[in-house]
């Protein structure tokens, strides 16, 4: 039997998580084609590699059909009510920094921080007859920063992606984005609420508590921890 | 009998005594259009209801409570005044605590009616109370119409007024609020240098969005108006302070507010209302020299409760949630009405949590 690790599919965030791996003398690899979602892992017998779109592994581990998997804190706080109960962390991998922020126009001069935001929300409501948008695809995060944060007046649109643009496209007055050097934000004209941070995230090797193992698969998923210089 | 069964069983009975009581029983659809909620509730109802979609009708929300399919029922075709009773499922998220329900039976009574609203008070609470005879319970009561009458008082600008009026929900940002309007907390160093600037709406950034430079230069002029007004009194800081810490029996409660009275004079309406109210609970066999206050009870709950706010807890059970609560919500069916408005009053019961005690006795 095998115990599966899940692996983002594709891009820098791919590479790197096989250079982490492989430092640590466990070699994964994509096997077939490039466009074949296919892998193998070499160095520690056992171990089956799943290739998975990174925002689908928090979901995998907490079904428990992969035992161990790469992916970003944000995605899993995000997607995992009590996430602690479904999944835990076994290492932080050091690449894959992004900060989840909350952005405006940088022609708000009189916004700097949440009680600003919290201020321009309600003459916004009074004015446009509707709450002031933020953009995201963090709802649970933002929702929940808000609300301890005092912020009302606001209501979030879902944005998948290019969320920097959709206040140039008069879909939402705010955004609340991942970031790692800000260079998007800055070229759409916005900027970061200087209270705002809601969540540093970066890559992490997080382990499945809904798996279930059998004896053997215990054995590999020790040896493969101990290879990686990781706690059982 | 299955737990379900014994449930509806004992919804099915409070909706009779209620509509002995006087009540019309209602239904009210289960999936409710989201934009109304959504409005009137903001973006933290979607933490705590189902949001769900079809592409003709957009998004629908399972319903989280009756208050608003009944009032915008009451609002579109009612009589008044209006006694109302209903029995359903109502369906809440639970994220954070997998063991609280996320789908349970309510059990409601809600009374329109204009002429004597401290005797509307009375009667709701009453007949939740006479509904739960016979259970051992500790009712908790307040008023959120006395602090937004303090509130309204404060010797200060309309502008801070209605911010911290904004809210009085949300304890930790009220509390901030006052902090900055009273001095206690000094200003932001990024709005100092922001008022202190020679042009402060100078920029290097395009103009873009639905939020125009003027309503940019309006808020500047009105932190600059902040900015010079004088700060709320330690003293008003002190009377507010004193009167959010009130709670003791209902009637030395009223006792207490009374003489915040005198230095808060713009309270004084809103203590006759609480006397109004404990006489009508009083005619109403209400036992109220043991009947607890406080007055801020409420200010963590939705915030469409404006006056009276009371709930039932089981005692020593604080895992449970309470079997019953309600209050009044005069300034949702403005909302709701565009343009009319009822006074209007009402509570739920969960009869869930009755069996569940039940079983245990």
């Amino acid at each position: 039997m095998t115990i599966k690790l899940g692996v983002p599919s594709k891009g820098r965030l791919m590479e790197k998580t096989f250079d982490w791996f492989g430092a640590r003398g466990v070699t994964l690899s994509r096997t077939g084609s490039d466009r074949e979602y296919a892998g193998a892992v070499a160095g520690v017998e056992g171990v089956e590699l799943v290739l998975l779109s990174a925002g689908e592994i928090p979901r995998e581990l907490a079904a428990g059909r992969i035992h161990l998997g790469v992916t970003g804190t944000d995605l899993v706080r995000e997607k995992l009510g009590q996430w602690e109960q479904q999944v835990q962390e076994k290492a932080e991998l050091g690449f894959g920094h992004a900060d989840l922020i909350i952005a405006v126009p940088g022609c708000w001069v009189d916004v700097d921080s949440l009680e600003d935001l919290d201020a321009a929300a309600a003459a916004f409501r009074r004015t446009h007859g509707f709450r002031l948008r933020i953009a995201t695809k963090y709802h649970r995060l933002v929702r929940e920063f808000l609300q301890d944060n005092g912020v009302a007046d606001y209501q979030l649109v879902d944005s998948q992606g290019a969320t920097e643009g959709t206040i140039k496209n008069l879909t939402a007055e705010g955004v609340a984005d991942i970031t790692s050097t800000g260079d998007t934000l800055r070229a759409n004209h916005l900027k970061i609420l200087s209270d705002a941070l809601v969540l540093k995230s970066q890559a992490t090797l997080f382990k499945s508590r809904k798996a279930d193992m059998d004896d053997d698969e215990r054995v590999v998923m020790g040896t493969l921890l101990a290879q990686l210089g990781l706690d059982g | 009998m299955s737990e379900k069964a014994k449930i509806r069983a004992r919804a099915a009975a409070l909706a009779s005594g209620f509509e002995s009581a006087g009540a019309v029983a209602v239904e009210t659809p289960v999936l409710l259009p989201a934009e109304a909620l959504l409005d009137l509730y903001g973006e933290d109802i979607r933490g705590r209801a189902y949001v769900t979609t079809d592409a003709l009708r957009g998004e629908q929300m399972l319903r989280p409570d009756f208050t608003v399919p009944v009032v915008q029922m009451h609002m579109a075709h009612g009589a008044e005044p209006a006694r109302y009773t209903y029995a359903g499922e109502v369906f809440r998220r639970q994220e954070e605590d997998q063991t609280r329900a996320n789908e349970y039976m309510q059990v409601g009574y809600e009374v329109f009616d204009r002429e004597n609203p401290a005797a509307s008070d009375a009667e709701v609470f009453a007949v939740m109370q006479e509904a739960l005879k016979g259970v051992e319970l500790r009712a908790a009561t307040g008023d959120i119409g006395i602090l937004a009458a303090a509130v309204a008082g404060l010797e200060t600008t309309e502008r801070r007024k209605r911010a911290l009026a904004r809210h009085i929900w949300r304890p930790r940002k009220f509390k901030a609020l006052l902090d900055r309007y009273s001095g206690k907390a000094e200003m932001p160093a990024s709005r100092a240098a922001l008022l202190a600037a020679d042009d402060p709406m100078a920029h290097k950034y395009p103009d873009i969005g639905l939020r125009s430079q003027a309503e940019v230069a309006e808020r500047i002029d009105g932190l600059r108006a902040d900015a010079a007004a004088d700060p709320i009194s330690p003293l008003q800081v002190e009377l507010i302070e004193a009167l959010l810490n009130v709670r003791e029996t209902l009637p030395n409660a009223l006792e207490h507010i009374r003489d915040l009275a005198v230095d808060m004079p713009a309270i004084t309406e809103a203590a006759f209302r609480l006397r109004d109210r404990m006489h009508a609970l009083e005619a109403r066999g209400v036992d109220v020299e043991s009947l607890e206050f406080e007055a801020s009870y409420g200010r963590t709950s939705m915030e469409y409760y404006d006056g009276f706010v009371f709930g039932f807890y089981v005692p020593g059970r604080a895992d449970l949630p309470p079997v019953a609560t309600g209050g009044r919500y005069d300034a949702l069916t403005q909302v709701l009405g565009q343009g009319r408005e009822i006074p209007a009053v009402g509570g739920v019961i969960r009869p869930g949590i009755l069996v569940q005690l039940e079983d245990v006795a």
